[in-house]
């Protein structure tokens, strides 16, 4: 039994054999031949080079002729690699003097030549081991010792572990069979992160080094709860793990229950509670869980999760089947979030130092309109469906503001001029994610119909922790006091205003900060559709009053761990069957 | 690497991104166009600069000092070429042409 401790991203316990998705994860059995077969065994590695050879020689050409020569030489490279002397010198020593099979050798030779440029401290020689393991890869396809695409054939249900799983990876996870995955690289606030809750798998992060430890169909144990891996478990662990995973079940099913109840507190102050989701098959799960609106469309996983750039009409469908899908009830449309970590089909910046302080977000849709536009005339049109709103990403200027509205503004008279049905007349927001925003909110309250926290970013740049950068990670708290007074402004200048104010970023998810929010005075919480019974139940089994007491004291506490203390503890009092033993 | 026959030459890396995949990919498609042996040499670690693995396990970043080190009959004008490759950055335009001749 192997133990190992990550980052807990998404909650849920799954258990089930490992799917080793990771390079590394090749399991090529140290096989010996008969000598007088040896020659042949290296004829039949050339046999290989060649076909792969081929392979990329063609990668390169159509790659070129697509994106340009200088990113076609990304294969150049590639083949220099495969045509290596030394790497062929070394080959052929394993297999002709040695007597061992190709594939073994593939696999040792270009191993150990990842791990030696892994070991490189410049991260961006160092991430060339991608490229010598996606050689061994193939070649190892071409040599029959390893199958195409595992992930595409399952047929069994599978825990999917991986050095790094990127968020379209996760998206394109198979979830009639994954159940759950753990990863050495990534953090909390990851986009990895947020598709996994969005999939509701049980997922745990930043693990570290732990593939070696690992092979194919080992029973694995993944505690999304606490951000534990366990492998090969002993019977008693797996005794005590089943039954929590019955447990869970039972609670889901009572959760069940609340679905037609309105989230309301014990003393009959109503809640909004809606739903972040990322895809419009997502509705289903919203609706299911009584949901009362979608408080945060991500739109940019559109873009991200094909292999073309989505045009206006793709936009337009994915929004209008979610419209119709809510039926009236209130829909926020997040305008992209691409930059930073997430980046799509073309290149729309240079290589930034500093991505999470750079050209992402809005600033990224101001600079290409090209973009943008099609966004907005698809959530324009799609307004005819229903109650729709459209919220901008990141705003830290007022300028940003008006431009983002001018355009809007500009978009809409083009569709009049064309004759495209559409509403010109949806409320319009800006998410609060930067202290800047926040000093300012006053201004802003009077150019916005409706403001949304998103604390994700917001604890992000008010603390200034990169949160995908896992050694600052533990810095990255949304329950960090200096966040939690920023959210306190907020609520103080949106009462003040009389603008709607909504917190739809990871903190409302957690049921403990949901009711340090309610205390606070926020009557808006957005939550991943997973997380809608819990808070709901956490809502409905408190005063305000209770909540209030909550905020008060919470406001007077100095660090992060002192505020989550308090708040697992008032939550073990007031709604004991949602903590987590 | 110290043959007598051989000769050698400090070299720096002046573009930015190091002795990266492309730079590399460059380097050996000019080293293997010389018949002399010729190896490169960080400190005291040298690799065979016909090998576009070996060169980027060396992981030489931008200012990197490198021995190139050429034995053979046609070892010197293999040195003046690497030399002169390393020189202009292993610019696309100047760099790239040189070798595709």
């Amino acid at each position: 039994m192997v133990e190992l401790q990550g980052i807990p991203v998404s909650p849920g316990v799954a258990i089930g054999p490992a799917l080793v998705l990771d390079a590394d994860g090749y399991q090529i059995p140290r096989s010996m031949l008969p000598a007088e077969e040896a020659d042949q065994e290296y004829a039949r590695l050339q046999t290989a080079v060649d076909a792969v050879s081929a392979r990329l020689e063609n990668s390169r050409l159509e790659t070129s002729a697509v994106a340009g020569e200088h990113t076609g030489d990304i294969f150049a490279a590639q083949l220099q690699m495969l045509h290596d002397p030394r790497l062929h010198a070394e080959l052929r020593r394993r297999i002709c003097n040695e007597n061992l099979t190709a594939a073994y050798s593939v696999n040792r030779v270009l191993h150990n030549y990842a791990a030696a440029l892994r070991r490189l401290s410049n991260p961006m020689l160092a991430d060339r081991a991608e490229d010598v393991l996606d050689i061994e890869k193939q070649l190892l396809l071409e040599l029959g010792a390893v199958t195409r695409g595992p992930m595409s054939e399952l047929t069994e249900p599978v825990i999917v572990l991986s050095h790094v799983l990127t968020p379209s990876e996760t998206a394109n996870l198979d979830r009639r069979y994954v159940r759950g995955f753990a990863t050495e690289t990534g953090g909390p606030g990851g986009h990895t992160a947020i598709v996994a809750k969005g999939l509701e798998l049980p997922a745990v992060v930043g693990i570290g080094a732990f593939m070696d430890q690992v092979g194919a169909g080992d029973r694995v144990i993944v505690d999304g709860d606490r951000g534990r891996v366990i492998i090969n478990p002993d019977e008693e662990t797996l005794k005590n793990y089943r039954q929590r995973l019955k447990q869970r079940n039972s609670l889901s099913e009572r959760l069940a229950e609340l679905r037609d109840l309105p989230a309301e507190t014990a003393d009959g102050v109503r809640i909004r509670l809606s739903a972040n989701i990322e895809f419009p098959y997502e509705t289903a799960a919203a609706l299911e869980r009584g949901a009362d609106g979608i408080g945060l469309y991500r739109t940019e996983f559109l873009y991200l999760s094909s292999d073309e750039e989505p045009s206006e009409e793709d936009h337009y469908r994915a929004y209008s089947e979610v419209v119709r899908d809510m039926g009236g009830r209130p829909v926020v449309i997040r305008t992209l979030d691409l930059g930073a970590d997430k980046m799509g089909h073309r290149p729309l910046t240079e290589q930034e130092h500093n991505p999470f302080l750079g050209l992402r977000s809005i600033r990224l849709s101001l600079r290409n309109l090209d973009l943008f536009r099609p966004q907005l005339r698809a959530i324009l049109r799609a307004a005819v469906y229903g109650d729709v709103r459209v919220m901008f990403p990141l705003i830290t200027t007022i300028a940003e503001l008006r431009q983002a509205r001018m355009l809007l503004n500009l978009v809409a008279e083009d569709l009049n001029d064309a004759g495209i049905p559409y509403r010109g007349d949806i409320p319009v927001g800006m998410m609060v994610e930067v202290p800047a925003a926040v000093m300012m909110l006053d201004h802003f309250v009077r150019e916005v119909d409706f403001i949304s926290i998103g604390t994700n970013d917001l604890a992000q740049y008010t603390l200034a922790v990169d949160r995908s950068n896992e050694s600052v990670a533990d810095l990255y708290q949304s329950s960090d006091p200096a966040v939690l007074r920023l959210i306190r402004h907020c609520v103080q200048v949106a009462d003040e205003s009389k603008t709607p104010l909504a917190v739809c970023g990871e903190m409302s998810s957690m049921p403990a900060r949901a009711l340090l929010l309610l205390g606070m005075g926020v009557r808006n919480l957005s939550v991943p559709p997973s997380s809608l019974p819990r808070v709901k139940k956490a809502i409905r089994s408190v005063t305000v009053q209770q909540c209030c007491e909550i905020a008060e004291r919470v406001m007077k506490l100095e660090a992060a761990r002192d505020v989550d203390m308090y708040l697992l503890d008032r939550l073990g009092s007031l709604v004991p069957e949602l903590v987590v033993t | 690497m110290s043959n007598d026959a051989s000769l050698t030459r400090i070299v720096v890396v002046r573009n930015a991104e190091g002795l990266h995949a492309r730079p590399a990919d460059l380097l050996v498609r000019l080293a293997s166009k010389y018949q002399a042996t010729i190896m490169i040499g960080k400190n005291s670690e040298w690799v065979d600069c016909k090998s576009i693995l070996s060169l980027l396990t060396l992981g030489a970043s931008q200012g990197t000092e490198l021995s190139v080190s050429a034995s053979g009959d046609d070892a010197a004008d293999a040195i003046d070429s690497i030399a002169a490759l390393f020189e202009a950055g292993f610019d696309d335009n100047n760099g790239t042409k040189g070798v595709d001749s």
